[in-house]
C-alpha cells in the first residue's frame, strides 16, 4: 500500500467507484451502440448508406435541425433579453426575477407540457379565448405541427439559455460600457461594438447547450408535434420499442452522439464546461 | 450606460417572458377542478372529485410511492458516490483528474435518448429491465454529475490549508473528512442531494425505456395520461407535482440564506 501511495495519489480511491459504475454501466453500452450502428443487421456502413437511400431518414434528420435551429434562435434572444435585464437592475428585482426563473426551471417537464396540451388545444383556452374576443373565426392549428412543438421547446429551454449569459454578463467590468460613453460612442454603438463581444463566450456557450438539449429532446416533440412532426429522438424510440431494429437507430444515435462531442468540444474553447452548468472547478 | 428607453422596454420584455414560463402550469389547476369526467374547464361549478380520485386510487398511489422510493434511494447513492468523487478529485487536482471531471459529466450532456438507448441495451442482458434496481441504478448514473457539480462548487471555496492543519494535529484521513472537510461543503452537498432527487422524480425519458408493469412512476403515469388525454386525474396530480416543487424551491431558498451568512461570518 506504501509503495502504491507513492505512486498513485490516494485521492483515486475515492473517485474509483463513481468512475468505475459510470465506465461499466454508461460508457460500455454507449461503445456498444456504436458498434452495433456498424455491424447490424450486417457488418459494414449498411445503415449509414441509408441516409442516401430513399428521403425519409434524411426528412426526419433535417426537421430535427431545423427544429432545433429556430429553437436556439429564439431561447437565446429571449434567454439574453432576459438575462441583461436581471443584470442591470435593482437587486431586489433580481431576486424576484431569478426565483421566476427558477421555479419555471424546476417545474416538471411533463406538468409543463400537460399545461400546452390544454392551452393550444382546437377546443384549448388559447383558441377558446381567441374565438370570444372576435380575434379568430377559426381555431388556429397550434398543435400537431411545428408551430406546438416549437413553442414547448422555446418555453423549456429559455432558462438554459439565460443561465450561462448570466454568468458571462456578471463577470464584465461596468467601467468598460462608462469608458465607452466617455469616449463619445452612443449607447448603440457601445451596446453593439463593446458590451455585445464581451458576452461573446457566454452567447456561443449558451447556443450551443440550447442546441445540443434541442437535438436529444423527446417529452415536448412526441406530445405537442402528435405523431405529425417525427424528429430524431421519437423516431429511435420506435425503432427499439416497436420494429425493434437496432442497427438502424444505433446509426442515428452515433451521429447525433458525434456531433454533440463535436459541440461539446467547441463550447470547451470558449467556456469551462463545469461553469455553463452553475458550478465550478477549482 | 444610463438607463435608456431601450433598457426600459428591455426590461418590461424580459417579465413578460418571465411571466410566459411561469405561468401555463398553472393552467392544471381549474382543469382538475372540473366536475366532468374528461378534461375540460369548469363551467361555473367547481368539484374535487378528481383529487379525491388521485388520493384513493391504488394505481396513483403506488406510483407516487415507487417514485419516492426510488428518487431517495437514487439521491442517497448519487450523493455518497458523487461526493466521495468531487472530495478525490479535489485532492488529486492534476491534468487526469480534470479529464475525469470531463468525463463524469457527460451522462449530464448526452441527450437522454441516447442515455435511454444505453441502458436498455445493457439492462436487457443483466435482467434489470423493469425492476427497481434497474432504475435506481441508471437514475443515480445520471444524477451524480449534479452531485460532483454542486460539491465541486462548495469545495473551490474551502481553504485546502485547513485539511492540512487537521491533518498536523494527528487527525486521521476519516477524521479529517468527518470534521473538517465534511462539515464545510454541507451546502453542497445538500444541494446535490436534493437535485439528485428531482431528476429522479422527474426522469421519464429513461424510464419509458427500462420500466414496464411492475415498476410504474408518477412521470410514467403521468405519461400515459397525457397520451390517452381524457382524464382530469392527471390535471389533479400536476397540481400537486407543481404544489412539491414549490414547496422545495422555498425551503432550498431558506436552506441557502440560512447558511449563506454562516459561510461569511
Amino acid at each position: 500500500m506504501q509503495a502504491l501511495n507513492r505512486h498513485i495519489h490516494t485521492g483515486w480511491l475515492i473517485i474509483a467507484p463513481l468512475l468505475l459504475m459510470v465506465v461499466a454501466l454508461y460508457l460500455g453500452p454507449i461503445l456498444n451502440i456504436l458498434w452495433l450502428s456498424v455491424t447490424d443487421p450486417e457488418p459494414g456502413f449498411g445503415n449509414y448508406a441509408k441516409l442516401t437511400e430513399g428521403d425519409a431518414l434524411i426528412r426526419i434528420v433535417w426537421t430535427t435541425v431545423r427544429i432545433c435551429i429556430i429553437t436556439t434562435v429564439f431561447s437565446v434572444i429571449f434567454g439574453y433579453s432576459i438575462a441583461y435585464a436581471m443584470v442591470h437592475c435593482h437587486q431586489r428585482q433580481k431576486t424576484y426575477m431569478l426565483t421566476l426563473l427558477l421555479v419555471s426551471f424546476w417545474i416538471s417537464i411533463l406538468v409543463r407540457t400537460f399545461a400546452w396540451l390544454m392551452l393550444l388545444g382546437r377546443k384549448g383556452l388559447v383558441n377558446v379565448t381567441l374565438e370570444d374576443i372576435g380575434l379568430v373565426a377559426e381555431p388556429i392549428a397550434f398543435m400537431r405541427n411545428e408551430l406546438g412543438v416549437l413553442i414547448g421547446m422555446v418555453h423549456y429551454m429559455i432558462p438554459y439559455a439565460v443561465l450561462p449569459l448570466l454568468v458571462s454578463m456578471q463577470s464584465i467590468d461596468q467601467r468598460v460600457m462608462d469608458a465607452s460613453r466617455n469616449l463619445g460612442a452612443s449607447g448603440s454603438q457601445t451596446f453593439w461594438r463593446v458590451y455585445l463581444p464581451m458576452t461573446m463566450p457566454g452567447l456561443v456557450a449558451s447556443t450551443l447547450l440550447v442546441f445540443i438539449l434541442s437535438l436529444g429532446f423527446y417529452v415536448t416533440p412526441a406530445v405537442l408535434g402528435g405523431g405529425k412532426v417525427l424528429m430524431v429522438a421519437e423516431y429511435i424510440s420506435v425503432q427499439l420499442l416497436v420494429t425493434l431494429k437496432w442497427g438502424t437507430a444505433a446509426m442515428l444515435a452515433a451521429i447525433m452522439l458525434f456531433g454533440v462531442l463535436a459541440m461539446l468540444w467547441i463550447m470547451s474553447r470558449f467556456m469551462k464546461l463545469s461553469t455553463v452548468f452553475g458550478g465550478a472547478a477549482r | 450606460m444610463k438607463p435608456g428607453l431601450f433598457s426600459f422596454f428591455n426590461r418590461v420584455g424580459a417579465w413578460v417572458l418571465l411571466l410566459f414560463l411561469v405561468t401555463p402550469a398553472l393552467i392544471a389547476i381549474p382543469v382538475s377542478l372540473t366536475p366532468k369526467r374528461f378534461l375540460s374547464m369548469p363551467q361555473g361549478e367547481y368539484s374535487l372529485r378528481h383529487f379525491e380520485k388521485l388520493f384513493t386510487s391504488e394505481e396513483w398511489l403506488s406510483s407516487f410511492f415507487q417514485s419516492g422510493v426510488i428518487a431517495l434511494s437514487c439521491s442517497a447513492l448519487a450523493t455518497l458516490l458523487g461526493t466521495l468523487c468531487a472530495i478525490g478529485l479535489w485532492r488529486v487536482s492534476s491534468r487526469y483528474s480534470e479529464l475525469v471531471r470531463a468525463f463524469l459529466l457527460l451522462p449530464l450532456i448526452i441527450p437522454q435518448i441516447i442515455s435511454a438507448m444505453a441502458f436498455y441495451r445493457l439492462w436487457i442482458p443483466l435482467g434489470l429491465l423493469d425492476s427497481y434496481a434497474g432504475l435506481i441504478l441508471a437514475h443515480t448514473i445520471l444524477a451524480a454529475p449534479m452531485v460532483l457539480i454542486t460539491v465541486s462548487a462548495s469545495l473551490a471555496t474551502f481553504d485546502p490549508k485547513l485539511e492540512q492543519a487537521s491533518k498536523n494535529l494527528g487527525a486521521s484521513n476519516w477524521t479529517t473528512m468527518r470534521r473538517v472537510i465534511l462539515p464545510s461543503i454541507r451546502p453542497g452537498v445538500f444541494a446535490g442531494a436534493l437535485f439528485a432527487f428531482i431528476l429522479s422524480w422527474d426522469e421519464i425519458v429513461v424510464t419509458l425505456f427500462i420500466s414496464k408493469y411492475s415498476v410504474y412512476t408518477l412521470p410514467r403515469r403521468m405519461w400515459n395520461g397525457i397520451r390517452e388525454n381524457t382524464d382530469p386525474t392527471v390535471a389533479a396530480a400536476a397540481v400537486i407535482l407543481i404544489a412539491i416543487t414549490l414547496i422545495a424551491f422555498a425551503v432550498s431558498a431558506i436552506l441557502s440564506r440560512r447558511n449563506a451568512p454562516a459561510q461569511a461570518e
